[in-house]
């Protein structure tokens, strides 16, 4: 299958020639409506990794490629969500989700004169994420849970054809945690985004991915290419399952070895 | 809050139940220990004054009011157009940051003799006191909004496209807004500090005026009465300033009662 985002050989530097590397030699490619997951020890370039991607961030070395083209500049067929929501207080939780339709160029001009369409597309979204008729109260009045799955529908509204998340679910409890996987899982499913997820948490990269990307510390690369071979859709029992707990005690000897070297 | 429902508010009835007190104080002290009325007059002494010259005071506290404003107005445009250009640019800020502080540090009442040398005595200078002295809370706050933007919003939308412009609108500018009301009330108060400066030193009228006036004549009970308008002015515009916060920015007070 045609591959969604390539990076190749790239390096990343911080704060000019003899600055931090954070990246060194990171190859990988994520296929089109493939979900991908990229965990490491801490401090090992995950977020560089995103800023490469969403194209914040361009390489001193070597290339990245994201639908075809080499990214130079900010690609808006992106979506993001960080572990803080970031929900603006003074709008409602619908305002905010309509928030990128005001900033793409290609919707922005529309966004008045179709006004209705895009509401309406925001209440779907908030439905499949189980938010419904919540839209119009403010994302204080809502749990860390539920902005955090307004925040998910924000990094949708625009239709990305690839959505970046880094540690979305870092700052819930595990059962709110779990709940959100399943809701991740289910869009997935049902919209046939490319997702790419960088994350901490081994189980969690293990429910969700296809594959997962083992990163070394720092300047990372990519140092582990494993497939999950469960067949979708997944339930959380599998979580339980022998053969899911062997991957994730070999990602976690993998990621320990990492640190070791470092 | 911790009174119950029913019975009186102790909560509520504070403010007043304290200024009673003081008042009653400053009468005890004044008439227990026989202060002489060019010391410390008694409050019963220094209403008085307020009802025997009010036609004065009234005419001096509007005069004092109107230049406050006006340079708490001018303030207010100054203050928010530099505080958006400083929380802009990085460049801008690091330029103009040393200055302002600079600016700021030079007590106003020395600048005074100069705006009288370009303006003359009279209103303008009070009314440009006030606005030099009220202006700096007003830029610091609404640039330090502009610069606390969280890098993930900033991430989010540049991501998407995009410009400055398009984060300061949709962002900065909204978040800085608590932090501009709030700085009203500050500001408002040092306004009062300013135009009472200017009069004190270069003015025909104005509470500070008449102060200096009624000193001279040793008519200290006048100069009380002046105080005491100073007072009431200060506080009313500042539960003005204080109410127009609320208003505009009720998100920024969210009470933690009303989360889900």
């Amino acid at each position: 299958m045609q591959p969604l985002v390539t990076i190749d050989k790239v390096e990343m530097r911080y704060g000019g020639a003899d600055g931090l590397l954070a990246v060194s030699d990171l190859t990988l490619s994520v296929a089109k409506g493939e979900f991908a997951a990229v965990v490491g020890p801490s401090g090992c370039g995950k977020s560089t990794l995103m800023k490469l991607v969403t194209g914040l961030y361009i390489p001193q070395q070597g290339v990245v490629t994201v639908a075809g083209a080499r990214v130079t500049k900010p690609v808006s067929i992106v979506g993001m969500a960080f572990q803080n929501p970031t929900m603006l207080p003074w709008r409602t939780t619908l305002d905010n989700i309509l928030l990128p339709l005001e900033v793409v160029e290609r919707h922005r001009g529309r966004l008045r004169a179709n006004k209705a369409e895009y509401v309406a597309k925001a209440e779907a979204l908030l439905e499949t994420v189980g938010l419904k008729g919540f839209g119009h109260k403010f994302p204080w009045q809502l749990s860390g849970g539920m902005q955090q799955r307004a925040n998910l529908c924000r990094a949708l509204i625009h239709e990305p054809d690839l959505l970046m998340l880094d540690e979305p679910f870092g700052a819930l409890d595990s059962f709110t945690r779990e709940e959100l996987w399943c809701v991740i899982r289910d869009l997935h499913a049902a919209q046939g985004v490319t997702i790419v997820l960088v994350t901490h948490d081994l189980r969690e990269a293990t429910f969700l991915a296809d594959r997962i990307f083992v990163m070394s510390s720092r300047p990372g690369r990519i140092i582990e290419e494993r497939r999950v071979p469960f067949a979708r859709p997944r339930d959380l029992e599998l979580m339980y399952d022998a053969a899911f707990t062997d991957i994730v005690h070999e990602l976690r000897s993998s990621i320990a070895d990492a640190r070791k070297a470092a | 809050m911790s009174t119950q429902a029913k019975g009186f508010d102790w909560v509520r009835a504070a403010p007043w139940l304290y200024t009673a007190a003081l008042f009653i104080l400053w009468e005890g002290a004044a008439r227990g220990f026989d202060l002489p009325q060019y010391i410390l007059p008694a409050p019963t002494v220094i209403a008085q004054a307020i009802v025997q010259y009010w036609s004065a005071i009234w005419k001096n506290s509007l005069q004092t009011l109107y230049t406050t404003l006006a340079g708490f107005l001018l303030a207010v445009v100054g203050g928010l157009a530099l505080g958006i250009l400083v929380g802009w640019s990085r460049f801008i800020y690091a330029g103009l940051y040393p200055l302002m502080v600079g600016f700021n540090a030079i007590p106003k009442v020395a600048l005074v003799p100069v705006l009288v040398i370009w303006f003359g005595i009279g209103t303008v200078p009070a009314i440009l006191t006030a606005f030099l002295i009220a202006f700096f809370p007003i830029v610091v706050n609404v640039a330090t909004g502009l610069a606390t933007i969280e890098p993930e919003m900033e991430d989010v939308l540049r991501a998407l496209g995009a410009k400055k412009m398009d984060i300061m609108l949709k962002v900065g500018i909204p978040r800085s807004m608590p932090y501009f009301f709030g700085s009203l009330k500050v500001a408002i108060t040092l306004a009062f500090v300013g135009s009472v400066i200017s009069e004190t030193v270069a003015a025909n009228s104005g509470l500070g005026h008449m102060m200096l006036g009624a000193q001279s004549q040793f008519n200290v009970p006048l100069v009380f009465a002046g105080l005491v308008m100073l007072a009431i002015e200060g506080i009313v515009m500042y539960a003005i300033m204080a109410w127009i916060e609320m208003r505009m920015t009720g998100w920024a007070h969210r009470s933690q009662t009303m989360a889900a």
